[in-house]
C-alpha cells in the first residue's frame, strides 16, 4: 500500500441523520478521511459520532447526503457488501461460537473455505492462540475485546470503524490497547476510524481528531493543533482545561491584536484568532493552565517584558506531586486555572498572597465571546460521573 | 446432640431425596405394574410377575392405533406451533405495528382460560362451519393451544438477544437468510426447542379439548380413559414406561452433549 493509494479514503458529503421522530442525530457534514490514517471522531455521548460510523458502516441509512469509499459511492449498499467492518461497544462476538469461528466468521461468509492458517495467524497476532477453542464468555474483557478486532481485520478491510472500544476496560487495561490497537493500525496500514468520548484516548491514537457536538463537527485537526488552538470555547473546554477571558479589541500592531481586559492589556496574535475583530468587538481570551507563570506580587519586577500579564490572588492550591494546581482570583476572571510544574518551588505562593500570571502571547488564542463561554464544561463532567 | 447436627448437615438432601421420591413414587408405581399379571380386567394388584406385557405392547384392541394418532398429532402440532410460535414471538420483539399490544396479551389467551370452556367453544366453531371432526380438528386445536407456550418461551428468548450480534453479522458479509441462520436462530434455539418440548407433551396427553374435537377419531389419552371404565390392561403401564424411559434417555443424551463440549473447551 503506498500513500497515493486512495482506494481506503472515506468521504462524507453532506450526509445526516433525521430519525422518523424528527431528531436530527447528525447535521449535513463533510469529511474526509485519508487512506491509512487514524482518525478520531471526539464528542460527548449524543453528540452523533456513533450515527457517524454507523452510516459508513451501512447500519444506518443516511437521510441526507453520500458516502464514498475510495471512488465507490456506497450509500445505498448493504453493510455486508461493504468492505468495511466494526468492533462494536460491546464487542457482539457471537455467544454460541468459538473464538476460532468467531474469528472465522467474516471469511466463511465470504465463502473461503481453508481458513485454519489465517484464523491461527490473526489470533496469534492479537496474541489469543492458546484460547482458539473457548467461547467468548470464557474470556475476560480485554481479551474479548481483542477478538473483536481480530474477527474485523481478519476480512483485510478497507476501513476499520471502532465504536468505542477501550469504553467497558478498566484504565490500566485500556492504556494497553490503546497502544496495542496503534501498533496494529500502523502494522496494517489500513484506515482506522475510532470514536470515543475520552479525549485523551482520542489524542493518544489519532493522527487526525474531529470533535463533535450537537451533530457538527465543530473542528478538525491532528491533537496538538486542537489543543494548542481550538477553534470554538467548546473545543476549548472539552479536550483539556482552558482559561477563557473576556476581553475587548482595543488596537492591532502588525500581527498581534491588543486587546482590554479589565484594566490590563493582552497580546493576541491575529493568525491565533478565529473570532472576527473589530475594534470595540468582544473577543474571549484563552490560555492553557499549564502555559502561565506564576511569579509573587513583591517579584513583579523580574518579569521580562513582552508576556501577557494579569493580577490576582490564589484562592486554592492543590499539590498533586509532579505539578501544583491553583485557582487565581483576578478581577478579570474568578476562578483561573494555572498548573505550575514542581520544580523549584516558592514557599510564598500559598493562598491569599497576591500573586502575577503571565505567559507569552504565542500560547494565546482568541474566541468568538457570541458563544457560550462553559460550552464542553458540563458535558466533561457529565461523562465523569 | 450428634444427631441434630446430623441431621442439620444433610437437612438440604433429605429434603431433595423426599421431593425426589414424591415426584417419582408415581412412575416407578407404572413401571412395577407393568410387569403384574392381574387376575381381573383391572390391573390394581399385584398378583404375579410377568413380562407378559413388554413382550406384547400392541396385544390390546385398538391400543397402538390410538398409540400412533396421538404421536401423530403431536409431531404436527409442534412442528405447526413451534414454526406459528417463533415467528409471532420474533414479530412481537422485533417490530412495532398496530395493535401490538393488543396480540401480546390475546396470545396468552388459551393459556388462561378454562380448557373445558375452550373445548366447548372449539367444537361449536367446528360445528358451525361444517367441519368434519377428527384428526384435523384435534390438530387445529392442538396447534392453538400450544402456541402461547412457544411464544411465550421464544420471546424471553428473543428479548434477551443483542441486536448488536445480527449487526455485527451483517457487518461481517452475512446477508439476511446467512444473518438469520448462522445466528439469529442458533441464539435463540434453547427458546425454541424449550417452546417445541413443551407443545409435544401437551398436545400428546390433552383430553379435554381433544375428548370435545375428535368426533370418532380416539387418541391415546381418550383410550386410556375409555378403558378405565371397563378394565385397565396392563399394556397401558408398558406405553407408560416407555415414555418415562425415552423422556429420561432424552435428557441423559443432552446433558452428555453438553459436557463433553465443555469438557472439550476446557
Amino acid at each position: 500500500m503506498t500513500t497515493t493509494d486512495k482506494s481506503g479514503d472515506v468521504r462524507l458529503s453532506g450526509i445526516g441523520k433525521t430519525y422518523a421522530n424528527g431528531f436530527t442525530a447528525v447535521r449535513p457534514l463533510d469529511l474526509t478521511v485519508p487512506q491509512g490514517s487514524f482518525f478520531a471522531l471526539l464528542g460527548a455521548s449524543g453528540c452523533g459520532k456513533t450515527t457517524t460510523l454507523r452510516m459508513i458502516a451501512g447500519l444506518e441509512e443516511p437521510t441526507s447526503g453520500t458516502v464514498h469509499l475510495g471512488d465507490q459511492d456506497v450509500t445505498h449498499l448493504p453493510p455486508y457488501k461493504r468492505p468495511v467492518n466494526t468492533v462494536f461497544q460491546s464487542y457482539a462476538l457471537f455467544p454460541h461460537l468459538d473464538i476460532f469461528e468467531n474469528v472465522a466468521f467474516g471469511l466463511r461468509r465470504r465463502g473461503i473455505k481453508s481458513v485454519k492458517k489465517q484464523v491461527e495467524e490473526m489470533l496469534d497476532l492479537v496474541q489469543l492462540g492458546e484460547q482458539a477453542r473457548k467461547k467468548p464468555h470464557q474470556l475476560s474483557g480485554g481479551q474479548q475485546q481483542r477478538v473483536a478486532v481480530a474477527r474485523a481485520l481478519i476480512n483485510h478491510p478497507k476501513v476499520l470503524l471502532l465504536d468505542e472500544p477501550l469504553g467497558a476496560l478498566d484504565l490500566k487495561l485500556r492504556r494497553q490497547m490503546q497502544l496495542e490497537l496503534k501498533r496494529i493500525q500502523t502494522e496494517v496500514g489500513i484506515t482506522f476510524i475510532h470514536v470515543t468520548h475520552d479525549q485523551e484516548e482520542a489524542m493518544t491514537m489519532a493522527d487526525t481528531v474531529a470533535v463533535m457536538n450537537a451533530g457538527r463537527v465543530e473542528q478538525l485537526g491532528s491533537p496538538t493543533d486542537l489543543y494548542e488552538n481550538p477553534n470554538t470555547t467548546f473545543v476549548a473546554n472539552f479536550l483539556g482545561t482552558s482559561n477563557l477571558i473576556e476581553a475587548e479589541v482595543d488596537s492591532k500592531t502588525g500581527d498581534d491584536i491588543v486587546l482590554k481586559a479589565g484594566g490590563g492589556k493582552l497580546v493576541l496574535p491575529e493568525a491565533r484568532c478565529s473570532a472576527p475583530t473589530k475594534a470595540g468587538g468582544k473577543v474571549l481570551v484563552g490560555i492553557r493552565p499549564e502555559k502561565i507563570s506564576l511569579t509573587h506580587a513583591d517579584d513583579a519586577g523580574e518579569i521580562p517584558e513582552g508576556r501577557n500579564r494579569l493580577t490576582g490572588k490564589i484562592a486554592d492550591a492543590s499539590f498533586i506531586g509532579v505539578s501544583t494546581q491553583y485557582v487565581i482570583d483576578s478581577p478579570v476572571c474568578d476562578e483561573l486555572a494555572v498548573y505550575v510544574q514542581n520544580v523549584e518551588r516558592d514557599g510564598r505562593l500559598v493562598p491569599g498572597a497576591d500573586v502575577v500570571l503571565h505567559w507569552s502571547p504565542a500560547h494565546t488564542f482568541g474566541l468568538d465571546a457570541a458563544q457560550d463561554i462553559d460550552a464542553g464544561v458540563e458535558t466533561v463532567e457529565e461523562e465523569a460521573a | 446432640m450428634p444427631f441434630v447436627t446430623w441431621l442439620k448437615r444433610h437437612l438440604v438432601v433429605i429434603a431433595g431425596v423426599l421431593t425426589l421420591s414424591y415426584l417419582l413414587l408415581p412412575n416407578v408405581i407404572v413401571t412395577v405394574f407393568s410387569f403384574n399379571k392381574p387376575k381381573g380386567r383391572f390391573n390394581y394388584e399385584w398378583q404375579q410377575f410377568s413380562t407378559d406385557a413388554w413382550k406384547d405392547p400392541c396385544g390390546v384392541a385398538d391400543m397402538c392405533g390410538s398409540l400412533s394418532i396421538s404421536l401423530q398429532i403431536a409431531v404436527w402440532a409442534t412442528i405447526g406451533a413451534t414454526v406459528l410460535g417463533t415467528m409471532i414471538a420474533f414479530a412481537l420483539v422485533r417490530y412495532r405495528f398496530r395493535a401490538r399490544g393488543a396480540v401480546n396479551s390475546l396470545i396468552f389467551l388459551p393459556m388462561a382460560m378454562p380448557e373445558v370452556v375452550m373445548a366447548a367453544s372449539l367444537l361449536t366453531l367446528f360445528l358451525n362451519m361444517g367441519a368434519q371432526l377428527g384428526f384435523y380438528t384435534i390438530l387445529i386445536a392442538h396447534i392453538m393451544f400450544c402456541l402461547s407456550f412457544v411464544v411465550t418461551a421464544v420471546k424471553a428468548r428473543v428479548m434477551s438477544m443483542d441486536p448488536r450480534l445480527e449487526e455485527a453479522a451483517r457487518d461481517l458479509y452475512a446477508g439476511p437468510v446467512q444473518t438469520f441462520l448462522r445466528v439469529t436462530l442458533p441464539i435463540a434455539a434453547p427458546g425454541i426447542a424449550a417452546g417445541a418440548l413443551l407443545s409435544f407433551a401437551l398436545s400428546f396427553d390433552d383430553f379435554i379439548i381433544t375428548n370435545f374435537n375428535a368426533g370418532s377419531t380416539v387418541t391415546f389419552p381418550m383410550f386410556v380413559w375409555g378403558s378405565a371404565q371397563r378394565g385397565t390392561p396392563v399394556q397401558i403401564n408398558v406405553i407408560g414406561t416407555a415414555m418415562f424411559l425415552v423422556a429420561v434417555l432424552f435428557v441423559l443424551v443432552s446433558m452428555l452433549i453438553t459436557n463433553r463440549r465443555n469438557s472439550q473447551k476446557a
